[in-house]
This record gives structure tokens, sequence and C-alpha cells, in this order.
């Protein structure tokens, strides 16, 4: 028996040597191990489980100790900081706007994803997971897209709880709604409106509250820094951050014994975008700069179903809910000559005979047709304008045609459905879509990639956390409609108030900081420079105009197509656009002030560098999966090209300093569990 | 007190007050009806409802009303304006299905209450007054209201001008009462969706109940008159 | 169809909240009609700023209509001349050539005024804070489809619920009332049963919270309604006068 022991003991050591020289080798290779991303042991099912068996919590005598600050009030933020009050910590939230009910979440139109099989139709927590997996085209970490298909029933179960009206059937029970990349209706809806909804319910939660106390909220206050302040053994931890006060202008010190990013992704570096005015990328680089790694910045979605654009005066572009497609058929002119006079506008869509059609999503995905994932939808249409089929005066546009579903299901059962979005579609283009097909085109609208975390949500830096859009974790190089809410809210409600934990355990011990540390004068110092010297540059041009270049740039050379060679000119023009930014931009007003144009200036000064960072990273993958598609790597069909045995990775860049390259670090996407499958939605 | 300290309190004082005062017009009017008929029949009402204790009860509770609806009426105001800030519009536009009469409440109710202390001049000082206090102000009988009636809107010229006004006043009280009935169902929580259109229907009705008997008689006694001087 | 149209806006231009506001007449020419209102601001912005001049400081985020942000009171109507949009959602189809447009902040006690058109409406956060949601934690929550909720019932809530609390009512009410806000949440959760165990208690803290901030008192004028974006009814009005009442007559 002794004997026994003493071999198992030795085996013991000899494999943590093992382990500890692997770690050691993938350190110094810059490979990410599952290890160092702290994924659970045992199979994918029980990951989660035995996670939260094992982690360490914080006692709630302690938790009143612990100071937390959340960045941001969307779904994921004001998910966080409502649920970290309830189990007793203090936090400090944070929005830009002037209230945390408008975080850009409430856009969200059609709905939230849940394995719940309430329909019956072989529905599973398996196949939400497949489909997400499968629908992000192989490129997210195998062990957190189980977990968010594990924590999505609950999701739908708090936010009933909330008093969110979803809608129901007429047995009382709640109805789904089918979504773009699955074969079952799992999507709970509220009206249109279902972001706004489910905010509302974070929002009353987290109001509740403010309204106790126990959350600090600081409206129309923009983070521009994190503070590190280091810990006994020498090791950076995020405890703080410098925050401007957007009415006066004032620069603001705020301590946390962890700091929580839920600052939304940063599709508004094309200028046009699904997004918000205000959405913007800059926590997202300041985390960047301190360390954390920027995770496959070149995966963005382009969403298929926008309002086109109209002019070059155009602020922002308008989304129709994904759902539409549930009814909605996809067209453009069969003949070439049809098109061209459609876009002359000699004609209009119901002019042309139905034989005379385009179907070309039926016509090429014979199995999904017009509901298959956004960036399949989004390439087809790009296909088809790039051949000329375009049907408004810019060519860049097809159609959403809605007369088959009006003759099938009248036109009353229709306008009860969608009429909140065909009244939206005809005050923006003032054409009636009852009776004339709609026109839409593809638009920037969500970025999966993001700051890199691990299985905690924890970034590269030490206590400081990134949920919801701005982390990478969930989407791969592709999401999924509807799965963006639930991916949120599973950040928010159900996985970072556990995780955290297990790193604050060990926090109980550290006092509460005074902000007039020398760490956080400097990094005011750092902010108040940097502003100055924008403030300084008195040049000739407006901010909306050098990013509406940078905008331009972006969609034509990093956008839905992309090249080496494109690629590269992006590069150098991005770069050219930076020296223009930073010689010869132009900020009225007072920094100390109300100055929204020194806002859009901090703004744009981060959209460069993220702008450059996805067309470096986007050069790097020389494949085409998902959002990312490479016009070298495609099929003889022209769908996307994976190339597993060289970029089955996560792609982290590591920020080097201000002007020298990033470094590239790897994190394995090893299979254990799924089979890699090319996607295919024809059959 | 939360009738006088919250909104929706002083909102229910005014609907209470005011749909008490729409109870009392309307058994007002009835009574007044009845000179069409029988100015025997009026009399004998008349002296009903002189000086005896539920009378003169009857006339506190409704003055006590009045007061009431007045008062607060006076109070949300101020406090309505107050509430609107320093800074008006430059630009006011006219907003779909809001009543000219909904925004002028405050005005129209002044306007009601002006006449009302002509009406309480022209008949009830003359007729429950002077009985309770046996000063008489009058020319007739405090008991016999017919021959009150008849002279204050059949007396040539003046009579007329009189029954003009007081057509004027009905007016103006409809036009209270047309937003004010709705208003205050909504005020006791009596509508939602499906009645909305109803309790505007019900409203007008209301309103043009509470003034037909009154301007019924009016019209009478203006057509006696204009045959008189025929 | 859209064309070009040349107008002048006028617009309440005001240092800040202590300072004494007034109005500037702008020109702009050849506006496309197909842009948006907040468009055609942003071109004014930029031909003021081309001039080295203040930008017109506004409310706006979204620009789709649902975060609630933008607050124009626009040639005399909240969100300007059309019905069932937000100020973002105003295209310039809806003015005339040579027209001079009127362009004010909300004017309410309980909204003052930041800079220029933007207002605080903070006063509407601390009413939500008051008591409008459902006292529940996260997690221990029955299943979603454990209360059946009768259709009608649920499509009512969703209506209540689809206020984006722009404060439109209250910029609309001659009486600086904010019960159509108030009215939206209470009725909202009063009609599911989820928010029925709290309805007497939310009804009184949430108005009285609304009184305490300085709004005014409902006449039931109907303005509110007539102005509100998301087309909230009246009828939640008359739902919170019944909660409140009741909840004040069982105490």
């Amino acid at each position: 028996m002794a004997i026994k022991d003493e071999i198992k003991k030795v085996v013991k050591k000899a494999a943590d040597k093992i382990d500890e020289a692997v770690e050691q080798a993938a350190k110094e290779a810059n490979v990410i191990t599952p290890k160092m991303a702290k994924i659970p042991e045992g199979p994918l099912e029980k990951k989660w489980t035995n996670y939260k068996d094992h982690q360490k919590l914080v006692n709630p005598a302690n938790k009143r100790r612990l100071d937390i600050i959340v960045v941001g009030t969307g779904l994921a933020g004001a998910s966080a900081a409502a649920t970290l009050a309830e189990l007793g910590f203090n936090v400090l939230n944070f929005c830009i706007q002037d209230s945390p009910r408008r975080a850009h979440s409430i856009a969200a139109q059609g709905g939230i994803n849940a394995a719940k099989n309430y329909q019956n139709d072989g529905d599973s927590v398996y196949r939400l997971y497949y489909d997400t997996i499968k629908g992000g085209d192989y490129r997210a970490r195998e062990a957190n897209v189980y977990r968010l298909a594990e924590v999505s029933n609950n999701i739908i179960d708090q936010c009933v709880a909330q008093g969110v009206p979803f809608a129901r059937e007429y047995g009382g029970l709640l109805d789904n709604r089918s979504f773009g990349g699955a074969q079952v209706s799992r999507t709970f809806y509220a009206k249109g409106q279902t972001g706004q909804q489910l905010l509302l319910g974070a929002y009353s939660a987290l109001s509740r509250q403010i309204g106790k106390g126990k959350v600090k909220m600081y409206n129309r206050h923009e983070m521009l820094d994190i503070v590190m302040i280091k810990d006994e053994n020498g090791e950076e931890r995020a405890r703080g951050i410098i925050a401007r006060n957007l009415v006066t202008g004032r620069i603001e010190r705020f301590f946390g014994h962890a700091v929580v990013v839920a600052s939304g992704g940063y599709g508004n570096t094309f200028f046009l975008s699904t997004n918000a005015m205000a959405s913007n990328g800059s926590a997202a680089m300041q985390m960047y700069r301190h360390g954390a790694y920027f995770a496959n910045p070149c995966y963005a979605q382009i969403h298929p179903t926008c309002i086109p654009k109209h002019g070059d005066f155009q602020s922002k572009l308008t989304l129709m809910s994904e759902s539409l497609r549930n009814d909605g058929r996809i067209w453009v002119p069969k003949k070439l000559e049809d098109a061209k006079r459609l876009q002359a506008g000699e004609i209009k869509g119901r002019d042309i005979p139905e034989e005379d059609r385009d179907y070309y999503l039926e016509r090429r995905y014979p199995a999904f047709g017009n509901l298959v994932p956004r960036d399949v939808a989004s390439r087809a249409a790009k296909e088809r304008c790039d051949k000329g089929y375009g049907v408004n005066n810019t060519g860049l546009a097809v159609f959403l045609d809605f007369s088959d579903a009006i003759q099938r299901l009248g036109k009353d059962v229709v306008a009860q459905k969608y009429g909140n979005l065909f009244q939206m579609y005809e005050k923006i283009v003032d054409e009636n879509p009852y009776e004339n097909p709609m026109m839409i085109f593809p638009a920037i609208h969500y970025t999966m990639g993001g700051i890199w975390v691990d299985y905690e949500l924890q970034t590269s830096v030490k206590g400081l956390f990134c949920i919801g859009e701005a982390n990478f974790s969930d989407h791969g190089a592709n999401r999924l409609g509807a799965s963006a809410l639930m991916q949120g809210l599973a950040d928010g409600y159900f996985v970072l108030p556990y995780t955290i934990q297990n790193y604050l355990s060990d926090q109980i011990g550290v006092p509460r900081m005074s902000t007039d540390l020398p760490e956080f004068a400097e990094a005011e110092k750092r902010v108040q420079e940097k502003i100055d010297r924008l403030m300084k540059i008195q040049g000739k041009r407006s901010v909306d105009s050098i990013h509406k270049e940078l905008g331009l740039i972006m969609w034509d050379f990093v956008g839905m197509g992309r090249t080496a060679e494109s690629l590269k000119t992006a590069i150098e023009k991005i770069d050219a656009i930076k020296k223009e930014f930073w010689t010869n931009v132009y900020i009225p007003g007072e920094a100390a002030s109300l100055n929204n144009e020194l806002e859009k200036a901090l703004r744009l000064a981060d959209f460069i560098e993220i702008g450059r960072l996805m067309a470096i990273d986007a050069l790097n993958r020389e494949e085409s999966c998902g959002g990312h598609f490479r016009e070298e790597y495609q099929t003889e069909e022209g769908e996307a090209l994976r190339q597993d045995d060289k970029f089955s990775y996560v792609a982290c860049w590591k920020y080097t300093g201000e002007d020298s390259e990033p470094e590239l670090i790897k994190e394995p996407l090893d299979y254990e569990f799924t089979e890699r499958k090319t996607r295919n939605y024809k059959a | 007190m939360w009738l006088k300290d919250s909104s929706v309190g002083r909102k229910f004082v005014m609907a209470i007050s005011g749909t008490a005062l729409v109870l009392f017009l309307l058994f007002h009017g009835c009574m007044n009806l009845a000179l069409v008929f029988s100015e025997e029949a009026y009399n004998t009402i008349c002296r009903l409802l002189g000086a005896n204790w539920y009378a003169v009860l009857g006339s506190m509770l409704i003055a006590l009303l009045v007061l009431v609806h007045f008062c607060y009426g006076i109070y949300l105001t101020i406090l309505n304006r107050r509430a609107r800030g320093n800074d008006r519009y430059a630009v006011s536009g006219k907003k779909e299905g809001v009543t000219w009469e909904s925004e002028n409440m405050l005005v129209l109710g002044l306007v009601v209450f002006f006449f009302l202390v002509l009406h309480l001049y022209n008949f009830w000082f003359k007729m429950q007054f002077a009985e309770l206090t046996g000063i008489h102000t009058g020319a007739f009988d405090p008991q016999d209201g017919a021959a009150y009636v008849n002279a204050l809107f059949t007396t040539p010229v003046c009579g007329q001008i009189y029954c003009v006004l007081y057509l004027i006043w009905f007016c103006v009280l409809w036009l209270h009462l047309n937003h004010g009935v709705g208003s205050a169902m909504t005020s006791m929580g009596l509508n939602n969706e499906t009645w909305q259109p109803r309790v505007k229907v019900i409203s007008t009705v209301v309103a043009t109940l509470v003034i037909l008997p009154f301007t019924i008689v009016v019209l009478y006694y203006f057509g006696m008159g204009i045959g008189a001087l025929l | 169809m859209d064309g070009y149209i040349n107008i002048k806006v006028r617009v309440w231009r005001q240092a800040g909240p202590k300072a004494q506001g007034h109005f500037e007449t702008y020109e702009l020419k050849n506006i496309f009609q197909g842009a948006s209102f907040l468009e055609m601001i942003d071109i004014l912005n930029e031909q003021l700023i081309a001039e080295h001049k203040a930008p017109i400081a506004f409310d706006h985020d979204c620009r789709e209509g649902i975060c609630g942000m933008c607050s124009m009171y626009v040639n005399g109507h909240p969100h300007g001349p059309d019905s069932a949009i937000t100020t973002c959602q105003l295209h310039m189809r809806k003015f005339h050539d040579g027209e001079t447009i009127t362009v004010e902040p909300w004017r309410s006690r309980a909204f003052p005024v930041i800079k220029d058109l933007m207002v605080d409406r903070l006063a509407y956060d601390k009413i939500m804070q008051a008591g409008g949601f459902v006292s529940v934690n996260t997690g221990g929550v029955p299943d979603a489809n454990a209360i059946p909720i009768p259709k009608p019932k649920a499509d009512e809530a969703m209506d209540a619920a689809s206020c984006i609390g722009c404060g439109a009512c209250a910029a609309a009410c001659k009486n600086g009332s904010a019960m159509l806000f108030v009215a939206a949440k209470v009725s909202q959760l009063a009609l599911l049963p989820q928010g029925k165990i709290e309805a007497k208690q939310r009804a009184k803290n949430m108005l009285a919270k609304m009184d305490e901030l300085g709004f005014g008192n409902c006449t039931n004028t109907g303005a509110c309604a007539a102005e509100c974006p998301k087309q909230v009814s009246l009828a939640h009005i008359a739902r919170l006068n019944r909660e409140f009442l009741a909840a004040k007559f069982s105490d």
C-alpha cells in the first residue's frame, strides 16, 4: 500500500512538472493553454457545474467591504451591477448617456435565444450550443459557448419574473419565433423591442439597487483610463478608473477592488453602422494599452437587413430586425436590364413579374433559404450587387419582399407581427412596404472580436473583467441572431457574479484605497495631457469629417470582402489618417466644460487604432471564416474557406507601445467535443 | 393628508366635488323644468326647499363643494404653472385630440363662478336667504320663485339680456363639463382602453343633459318675453 | 420625391444651467429632404465648427427611435410635427422650402436645461428608483411558463412597457406632469401577476416621488398621449389612479 502511494506521489510530481514545463514553454511560445484560460476540467456539460462547485466565494460580511466598478449599463453592465449589488458588494456604475436605460442594447429588436424547447421542436442545450459554435464557424471556445447555452434558460425565467412582457400565445404561455442559423423556434421576443424590454428589466433591477444605495450611479461619465496599482508581490492589478464628467468636463478618480468593463462593441470604427452615435471602443483600447489582449479584432458582423445608405450626410444606418426574414423573401431581378431600370428609377420592384425574380438565398441555400446566418446572407447580397443586380439608385440594395406573406397570412397578421418595423421603414424611406418590397443592404452591426477573457471573464490583466459585446468570448467568427442579448445577460446575471468572487476571495484583506495615491494622480495626468494635446492642435478639420474618411476606408478595404492587398492599403491609409487627425483636427470650446467635439475626438483617436488593429488581424488571418472573408480563400461557389490546420486559434494582440507593432499571442482552439465541419446551409 | 399632498389625491378631490356638483345641477335642472309645465308645481318645490333644515344643510353642503372645487382648482393651477418652469415655449403647436376646454378649465371655471355669483344674487339672495334672515330684498314673496323667474327673464329688454347672459353661462358650463365629467371619471380610475372613447361620449352626454333643462326654461321665458314685446 | 430645400433654423442657445438663454437663427442651404432632422442639425454643427463657433449641444444616441435620448421641441411639438416618432426619426420631408423651424429644449421645472437643447432628465431615473421594479433578486425564480398570462393582458402590458422615458409627455403637458411616464410603468407591472404583489406600494412610491420632484398635477388633457412617440395610451393613467386610490383606501 505504502509503495503504491509512493509511486502515485512520484507520478503526480512528475506530471505536475510536465504541466509546469508545458505552461512555461507555452508562455515562451506566446501560446495560451486551456489552463491559462482557466477552463475547468471534465466533460463539456459538467464544466460549469464543476467550476461553481469548486470556486472560491466571498462571505456576506466581506462582500460589504469590497467595491466593484462596472463601466457600462447595457444588458451586461446593468445586469452585472444589479446582481453584484444584490449579492452585497458595493457597486459604482458608470454610463455615458443621461440615464442607464439608454445603453444601445435597447436597440435590439428581434429577440433572445434560449434552449427552453417550449415548442417541442427538438431543441436542447446541446443543440443551442451546437448551433452557436457552428454559426460562429468553429472559432469560439467550446466551454464558454456550452455555458452560455446552459444559462440561457435561466435568463428567460429571470426576465419573466422581472415583468418583461414577452409575447404570449392565447393559452397564456410564451411564444417563440425562428431566427437565422437555427432549425428550431427558440427566440423569445417582446414585439419589435426585445432589447429595450430586456434592458428595462435589468435597468429596473439596477434602479432598485440604486434606490437602496448599494449601487452608486454615475450618469454622463466616460471612463478615460484604468488605474493600475502593484500588489505586495509586485503584480499590477486594476484598482480604479479615471472618468470625465461629461457635463462639467471635470476629470474624476474612482477606486474599486475590481473593474468590470461592459462597454459594448467597436462597430462605429466604420462611422456608418447600426451602433448608436456614442457607442465606442475607447474602453477596450484603454484595457488593451494596459496589457489586456485584444482578441480577433477582425471579426465584425455585417448585418444583412439594414436600410440602405442614402447620402453623404448620413449619420448612421438603421437596422431592420432579422425576424423579418421569417416571412420576407429576399430577391433581385434575374435580368440585368431590369436592375438597370430599377437603378434609374424607371420601374419599381412590384413591376417585375415573379418569373423574373431571383430569390438567390432560396436558390443557393435550399435548406435554410432566407434564414441563413447573417454573414452568409450579407455576402450573398454583396455578390449580387457586385454583379450589377442592385435595386436602388446606388446599386447597393436588394429587395426584402412581403407580398407572399401578405397573400398567405393577410395584411393584418403581417401588420401585427412586423407593423412597427414597417412603420419605421416608411418613416425613413418614405415608401410603403406593404405595397412595394423593402430595400435592404448589409451594414456593420456587431463586433464578435473584443478583449480577450478567460473562462472567468477576466482579462489578461488581474482584477480587470470584461463582459458582453466588449469581450470576444462566445460568438467565434460570426454571431447568430438573438444571441447578443443572450450573451450580455448571461455574463451579467449568471456568470460574472460567480466568477468574480474567485478573484475577490483573496482580496478581502485589501482595504479601500485613497484616490490620492500617486498611481491615481499619474493616471489622471496622462488623461489630462492627452486632452491638452488634442485641444492644442486647433487644425482645420472637424472630428466627424475625419471619422467619415476612416469609415470609408474601413468599408472599402476592411469590409465584407478583404484581400491581402486591400488590407495593406488600409493600414497605409489609416496611418495617414492618424497623422491627419493628430495634426489637423479642430476642437472648439473648452476642455473643462461640456464639449461634445472633445468627446468625439477622444473616441476617434481610439477608433483609428482599432481600425488599424482590425486590418492587422485580418491580414494575419489567411482564411475565410464567419464575418471575416478573405477573397483569396473561398470555394468555387464563393463560400468561405476555413484553414483549420493553420488558423484554428484565437488571435490575441498584445500592446507593445504607441509606435510599435502589436505582438501576436495564440490561444489554440482544440475542438475536443465537437467535430468541425464546413458550414453547410444548403441541405 | 394624501388628499392634499398627492397629485392623484388632489385630482380625486376635484373629481368627487365636481361629480357631486353635477348631480346637484341635474336635480336643479329637473326642478326648473317644472316651471315650463306649471308655476304652481315649481312653487311647491320652492316651498319645500325654503328655510327647512334639510334645504339649508343641502345649501351649505353645496356651498362647501363649490368652495373646495374652486380652491383646489386655483391651488392646482398654481402648482401646475410652477411645475411648468419659468421659460415658456416660444411656439406651441396644436396637439391632436386635445380639446381647447381641457387646457382652459380654470378660465371656464372662473367664468362659471362669476355667473354663479350673479345667479345667487338674482335668486338665492332673494329667496332662501331672505326667508332665513327675514330681510326682504325682492319685490315678491320669497317662496314665490316662479314670480322671480318671470320677472328676471321676461321684463322687456333687461330680461332678454339676462336670457342671453344665462345662455352664455350654460355654454361655458357645457364646455367645462364636456372635459370635466370624463376627466373626473379618469381621475377616479373609471376608464380603460376600451372605454376611452365611450367616456368621451358619456362626458358630452352628461354635459348636455345638465344644461338642457336650464336652457329649455330660459328659452321658454325668452320666447314669452319676446311674445309679450310683440 | 425628396428634393433639396433651403431653411432657417431658430435654435435656443443657452450656455449653461444658470445662463440666460436666447434664440439664434441660422440659414441652411440645400438640405436633402431624405435627411433626418438630427442629420440636418449635424450639418448645421459642421457649418458652425467651420466658422469656429460653438456647435449646438443636443442629446441623441441610437438614432433609430428607441433609446429616448433625443429631446427637441420642434415647431411647438416634442419630437416635431410628425406623429409616433422621436426627433431622430423626423425627416426633412416634413418641412418645406423657405420655412423657419423653431427648435427648443424640453421646458419643465423638473427638466432643467444643461446646455442649449440638452436637458437633465435624472428625475425620471429617480421615479424609477422609487418603485419601478419587481423586487426579485437574480436566481431562484420559477420557470418562465409557470404562470400563464392571458395574451390580452400581456399585450397591454407590452404597450405600456414600450415607453422609452424620453420625457416628451412631461414636455408636452401644460401642467408639466409626468403622469403618463409613471402610469406606463405602474400599469405594465400591475397588469402582470409578477408585479401585482407590490402594485399598491409601487403606485404610492412612484407617485410620491413624482410629486416630490416638482412635476405638476395631471388634468387629463391628453397632450402627453397625443405627443408620445410610442403612443402610450391615456388609459394607463386611469389604471394608475385606480391603483393609487385602491392603495390609499385600503390603508
